[in-house]
């Protein structure tokens, strides 16, 4: 199975974004998607800059996907959107319908990330036909149901035409909305952030009256309190059909995670130990997603 | 324009169509809708009979299938839109995209509306789901500010609708899975948000009260304080040292201020939330809209919100509070 790295959720200093990804490069990831996927006021690196960095990834030998926003509603984010779509060499991750679109007009092969809610392969086949080649599985999804969407595209005979992904590790999307929470918890009005979500470089985390850890905050969007860790499914996931296992990066430094991810599917190590104690994998055994189930227990459909 | 009112059972249905209501819109006895609530929805004979009453006073019925269907259930999502098609319904209401290509394949007489929980806030998206399954109206998520709305109504391929009252999502709808991650059920795999059966209210020793869904605390209160369902966005949490309302107050979206604007932006229909509401506030609600767009219509450089209609609404609303949502930037 290949490892694919998800697009930087948080907002990061240009220098920081760029010192990752080149750090990135020397890492054993096949694919790494990058762009800004939540907030069209983060600005830090511009399109081109985006563009530019995606060349630098392909040149290094890895498959560099452009992330496209999520949440699109302004002209102006059309017009961003457009310039990805346009730039020549690199596929596009499809986060709003409106990429989706675009890339069909052009003729362009895509993939689909997360909040494109496909949850049967009829879906599936409908977006097989206007260019996804690839498709990030939804998360509130569970195993059971990514075995069934995965027998029916076979039975539709599209199933070998496309890669399955699944988002195996870091904090979940959750949510998205036109508020900003970061700025609101800090009493601030949208249109005048200060680019707050600068000050958490991990998000800003939200707990209960009894301090459960419950979400984390980034901007527009509410992620998962815990993360979310799959790496124990890695068989399971290769038997069914599963292509790519995706990382989110979850802070400045992935290089264990990414280590720990490689050597397990290789076959160097059975252990889990960089990749924490509090994680949650419910979704997969179609329980609460904040649940913790012991991997290998019988899903439920 | 057209005042799309809700109904979650026959007598709601009545009372939306004898206050005024244009179309209703109701759904099946299952998960296929977005108001999957026990002892909520129509089976077929109630569906019959709703339509009967719609149509005996010129009043169009839509059907909401507006979840999203998993393969375990694939069956369910295509006999509800049977089911829609052979009552010759006037609008079916969709977001699933496969359920969206069935629809227009099985039954290309369907006339196919875009869910609010597709999620389509932008020409582009909105271009897709004409392109593919010839929708002619959309429903627009409530993320979308007046100006944007503007834009929108300006650039989309087709009528569009908007929410001018009812519960307030504040997250873009169909693309929101809290509910799942506490409780295994969301709008999209359920049809509920915030699950009647993961609910608990708990005393406290000092004669408060503890909302809990699935065992996580939503919200306290003190005793003698109101306590609303924990809807789990609408709770108190702790972020950056402070307790309080982290992502939204329990409240409800008010419109009424801006229907001349949506009027003169060409806004085709106003949706009214609340299939899970009683009739009594159906009538209440549908018949202050009512009054207030026939009074637009008559004079429309003169149109002011009469006080009556804004007790009522503030009355029917949760908190007793309304909000313009995101249509206002300051709430952003």
């Amino acid at each position: 199975m290949k490892i694919s790295l998800g697009c930087v959720p948080f907002y990061w200093p240009a220098e920081t974004l760029k010192s990752f990804y080149q750090d990135i490069a020397s890492l054993p990831v096949d694919i790494v998607y990058l762009g800004e996927s939540v907030c069209s006021k983060r600005r830090e690196l511009s399109t081109g800059e985006w563009i530019e960095l995606g060349q630098e990834i392909t040149r290094s030998g890895k498959q560099a996907v452009l992330s496209s926003l999520a949440l699109i509603e302004a002209r102006s984010e059309l017009a961003t959107l457009k310039r990805l779509c346009d730039n020549g060499e690199m596929m596009v991750e499809a986060n709003d319908m409106a990429a989706a679109e675009i890339m069909h007009e052009r003729g362009l092969p895509f993939v689909t990330g997360n909040g494109i809610n496909i949850y049967n392969a009829n879906t599936l086949r409908v977006l097989h036909t206007q260019g996804l080649v690839r498709w990030l599985f939804p998360v509130e999804l569970s195993a059971q149901c990514l075995t069934d969407i995965l027998r029916d595209a076979r039975q539709m005979g599209f199933a070998s035409q496309i890669e399955t992904e699944v988002l195996s590790y870091g904090h979940l999307g959750l949510a998205y909305s036109a508020r900003c929470f970061t700025a609101r918890a800090h009493r601030l009005p949208k249109d005048r952030c200060n680019f707050i979500c600068k000050d958490y470089p991990e998000g800003l985390p939200l707990s209960t009256q009894e301090d459960q850890e419950l979400f984390t905050l980034n901007g527009i969007q509410v992620m998962s309190g815990e993360i979310c860790n799959l790496l124990a499914e890695a068989q399971a996931m290769h038997d069914m059909g599963v292509d790519i296992m995706r990382i989110a990066p979850t802070t400045v430094d992935m290089t264990d995670v990414i280590n720990e991810f490689r050597d397990t599917l290789d076959g160097k190590t059975t252990t889990t130990t960089s990749t924490g104690d509090a994680v949650s994998n419910g979704y997969w055994y179609a329980k609460p997603g904040m649940e913790h189930v012991e991997p290998g227990a019988t899903p439920e459909s | 324009m057209e005042l799309v009112c809700p109904a979650g059972n026959l007598p709601s249905l009545k009372a939306a169509v004898d206050s005024g209501a244009d179309a209703v819109y109701i759904g099946f006895r299952d998960d296929t809708n977005a108001r999957h609530f026990a002892g909520l929805n129509f089976n077929d004979k109630k569906a019959h009979k709703a339509l009967d009453y719609a149509r005996d006073q010129g009043v169009r019925i839509f059907v909401a299938v507006n979840t999203f269907a998993q393969p375990a259930g694939w069956e369910r999502w295509t006999r509800a839109v049977d089911l829609a098609a052979d009552l010759q319904v006037d609008a079916l209401i969709a977001a699933d995209i496969g359920v969206l290509g069935y629809a227009a394949e099985t039954h290309p007489e369907l006339n196919l509306h875009l869910s609010v929980q597709a999620s389509a806030t932008n020409a582009r998206a909105l271009d897709f789901y004409f392109d593919n399954f010839g929708i002619r109206r959309a429903v627009l998520p409530r993320v979308l500010s007046l100006p944007q709305v503007r834009a929108l109504a300006e650039d989309s391929p087709v009528d569009l609708e908007v929410f001018g009252f009812g519960s307030l999502c504040i997250m873009a709808e169909g693309r929101c899975y809290l509910s799942s991650y506490l409780t295994g059920q969301s709008p999209n795999t359920f049809g509920a948000c915030s699950p009647a059966s993961a609910v608990r209210w708990e005393d406290t020793e000092d004669g408060g009260l503890e909302t809990r869904l699935n065992g996580v605390l939503i919200n306290r209160h003190a005793a003698g304080c109101n306590a609303g369902y924990p809807t789990l966005c609408k709770g108190r949490f702790n972020v950056a040292g402070q307790t309080g309302h982290a992502l939204e107050e329990p409240t409800s979206l008010n419109t009424l201020e801006l229907l001349p604007e949506l009027r003169q932006l060409g806004i085709s229909a106003i949706k009214i939330e609340g299939r899970q509401r009683s009739p009594a506030y159906v009538a209440q609600v549908v018949r202050v809209w009512r009054q207030a767009m026939d009074a637009l219509e008559q004079d429309p450089s003169h149109f002011t919100i009469q006080s009556e209609w804004s007790k009522v609404l503030a009355a029917a609303s949760e908190g007793s509070q309304t909000t313009l949502g995101a249509y206002s930037r300051p709430w952003q």
